[in-house]
């Protein structure tokens, strides 16, 4: 549409007040966007207690990697990292398995229960039992207490799950009719001929489901506050955090001078390490997203 | 529901025989598994909402537990604090969609309006990143943007419009407004992605008919995008107020403290104080049960509205 556009060459009278506007506009809108995180970065390399004098910008005042340091020798961060990456990475194949078949089985135009089975999904989008009683059951189910409480609950999501069934539909039906004429059963057209032109909308729900598991914090607050070993790279950047907000003034850190680090820096570096995988990542995948938006929006 | 009911009804009613069955086995076999799955998971929860009528007590058990009518409610409902739990998660709901919504609408037109493409593309993709970020991290820098050595604080210090630095987090008047803010920051260029693909889609034919006609970019963006992304702003609008109460955790639990617990309380941080800390299950679930009965009572009505826009689809 921007080429269309160019052919507009009249100029008129007001659109240099837009073009201002909305430079302006935009600029400050990536400065508000940008700033807190660079700022963010720069107290991560700057002396904790330093940084409590405040006026930080976007460059460290006294640079140091000590933050860092401190960061990668505590034992509950690493082993947050270490859960972190692991229910990410597990979370995200199961989830996307699991979607991908039951997209599949509800957009089989043949198949006897399709319109059931898939308004008993719809169902669970709008209607859910609530905290108390989710927890009750994982407790009633041993989940609780276990890596798993991360995993198997969120295996299938309809949304996901409409998602995936939206650009399956879209797939012509002659394709698996030729291979069920050539004696292919439903695990090898799943395997063989829709799979491999669903990469697309498979990146996209894997892409959603990674980023939720990745910033999950909650359910290691709610299911594994008592085990240490289950703990997540967030739930430990949330009790850094209230360790820092919890400090109403600055006295108590100022005791203890001759301390460099200062939970506030330290929270730093722990949130730059945790951004850093996103903010590598997320630009190169953003067709993905895109277009996983746009299918979500149509009507399931 | 609004989404469900385009379900296209099938050309031929199928009959189900016992070779269709058959040859459908691997399928049906697939299907129980996920059935038995999605009962599990998130049919059974449903059974638990019973207690709420319940004094539920662990030791006894679900079926043990004696039904004590709407006792529950009464409390509830007598309970200033979760009178003024209802008002901050509606408030901060309604403040959140207005704005965000706001937000996500102009930001998209003014980067369609952009003409330089690669600016365009640096600026949106900068607009993605806070969405991929949790909430504990937004509201992790949050704090240090507004804290007292913060750069909110010495801006305004610089120009003289306070003394002293301000506590942001200690004033319930900022609250709603932090949490608004929030928000907006964080997913303001990932709402506009829907939004900017509703104004590609608008006939480019349509501006170019409006230049000829004397129209500046104002009159056109008036004229012709507002227009053309209308029955988006319709659908997304009323989608999103079934969600208005779901809109109440993470950042009021988060940025919440007890010096502006007033208006930083809602409705999820009261069932989690009540049902997981204080242990009272049935007064959680009640609470819990509010609110997601006045959820579906406002998808209802919503999904009424909708019909009016059933025709109109988002592409």
């Amino acid at each position: 549409m921007s080429t269309s556009r160019t052919k507009i060459k009249k100029i008129y009278p007001g659109d240099v007040a837009f073009r201002i506007f909305n430079t302006l506009f935009l600029t400050i809108f990536v400065i508000i966007t940008l700033y807190p995180i660079l700022n963010t970065l720069a107290i991560s390399f700057n002396d904790g207690t330093d940084a409590l004098r405040g006026g930080i910008h976007i460059v460290p005042r006294v640079f140091t990697t000590k933050n860092y340091q401190t960061v990668l020798q505590r034992q509950a961060l690493k082993t947050g990292a270490f859960i972190t990456v692991s229910r990410t990475v597990l979370g995200t194949v199961f989830a996307l398995f699991a979607n991908a078949v039951l997209a599949f089985i509800v957009s089989r135009k043949e198949f006897v229960f399709r319109k059931q089975l898939t308004v008993f999904w719809i169902i669970t989008m709008y209607v859910n039992g609530g905290l108390i009683p989710t927890f009750l059951l994982y407790r009633k189910l041993n989940l609780t207490g276990t890596f798993w409480v991360y995993v198997i609950p969120g295996l299938v999501g309809a949304f996901n799950m409409l998602v995936i069934r939206t650009y399956m539909n879209g797939i012509p039906d002659s394709l698996e009719e030729s291979a069920m004429l050539d004696g292919a059963g439903y695990t090898r057209i799943f395997w063989t001929i829709i799979s491999p032109l669903c990469k697309p909308v498979y990146a996209t729900v894997a892409l959603f489901v990674a980023v939720y598991q990745w910033n999950s914090w909650f359910d290691a607050m709610l299911y594994n506050r008592l085990r240490p070993e289950y703990t997540t790279l967030q739930y430990e950047l949330m009790k850094l955090l209230s360790s820092v907000m919890n400090q109403n003034t600055n006295v108590e850190s100022l005791k203890n001078v001759q301390d460099t680090v200062t939970p506030t820096s330290v929270r730093a570096a722990a949130t730059i390490i945790t951004i850093l995988p996103i903010v590598c990542l997320y630009p190169f995948l953003q067709r993905y997203f895109v277009t996983g938006l746009t299918l979500g929006s149509v009507k399931a | 529901m609004a989404i469900a009911k385009a379900e296209k009804p099938l050309p031929k009613k199928k009959k189900i025989t016992a070779k269709t069955l058959k040859s459908q086995r691997a399928l049906l076999i697939a299907a129980a598994i996920f059935v038995i799955y999605g009962i599990v998971f998130y049919y059974v929860p449903l059974v638990g909402w019973l207690m709420a009528f319940q004094d539920y007590s662990p030791r006894l058990g679900f079926l043990g537990s004696e039904f004590i009518g709407i006792d529950k409610f009464k409390f509830l409902f007598s309970d200033k604090t979760f009178l003024r739990v209802i008002r901050n998660t509606l408030a901060m709901g309604v403040l959140n969609l207005v704005t965000s919504t706001f937000m996500a609408i102009l930001f998209a037109i003014l980067l369609n309006e952009v003409r330089n493409t690669r600016a365009k593309k640096v600026v949106q993709t900068v607009s993605y990143l806070p969405h991929f970020l949790s909430w504990i991290i937004v509201t992790g820098i949050l704090h240090d943007v507004l804290a007292s050595g913060g750069i909110v604080n010495e801006l305004l210090l610089k120009f003289g419009w306070v003394d002293k630095p301000v506590n942001f987090f200690a004033k319930p008047e900022w609250f709603w407004g932090l949490v608004a803010f929030s928000n907006v920051w964080k997913e303001t260029g990932w709402n506009a992605i829907i939004y900017l693909a509703a104004i590609t889609s608008i006939d480019p034919s349509l501006y170019e008919a409006a230049a000829i006609d004397g129209a500046g970019r104002w009159q056109r963006i008036k004229n012709v995008t507002l227009p053309g992304i209308r029955p988006t702003i319709m659908i997304l609008l009323l989608l999103s107020i079934g969600n208005v109460l779901n809109a109440g955790f993470e950042v009021q639990y988060l940025l919440g403290n007890g010096l502006v617990q007033s208006v930083s309380q809602t409705i999820d941080i009261y069932v989690l104080r009540w049902g997981i800390s204080q242990n009272d299950y049935s007064l959680g679930t009640a609470a819990g049960l509010f609110k997601s009965f006045v959820s579906i009572v406002l998808i209802v009505i919503v999904n009424q509205l909708a019909r009016h826009y059933g025709e109109e689809r988002l592409y």
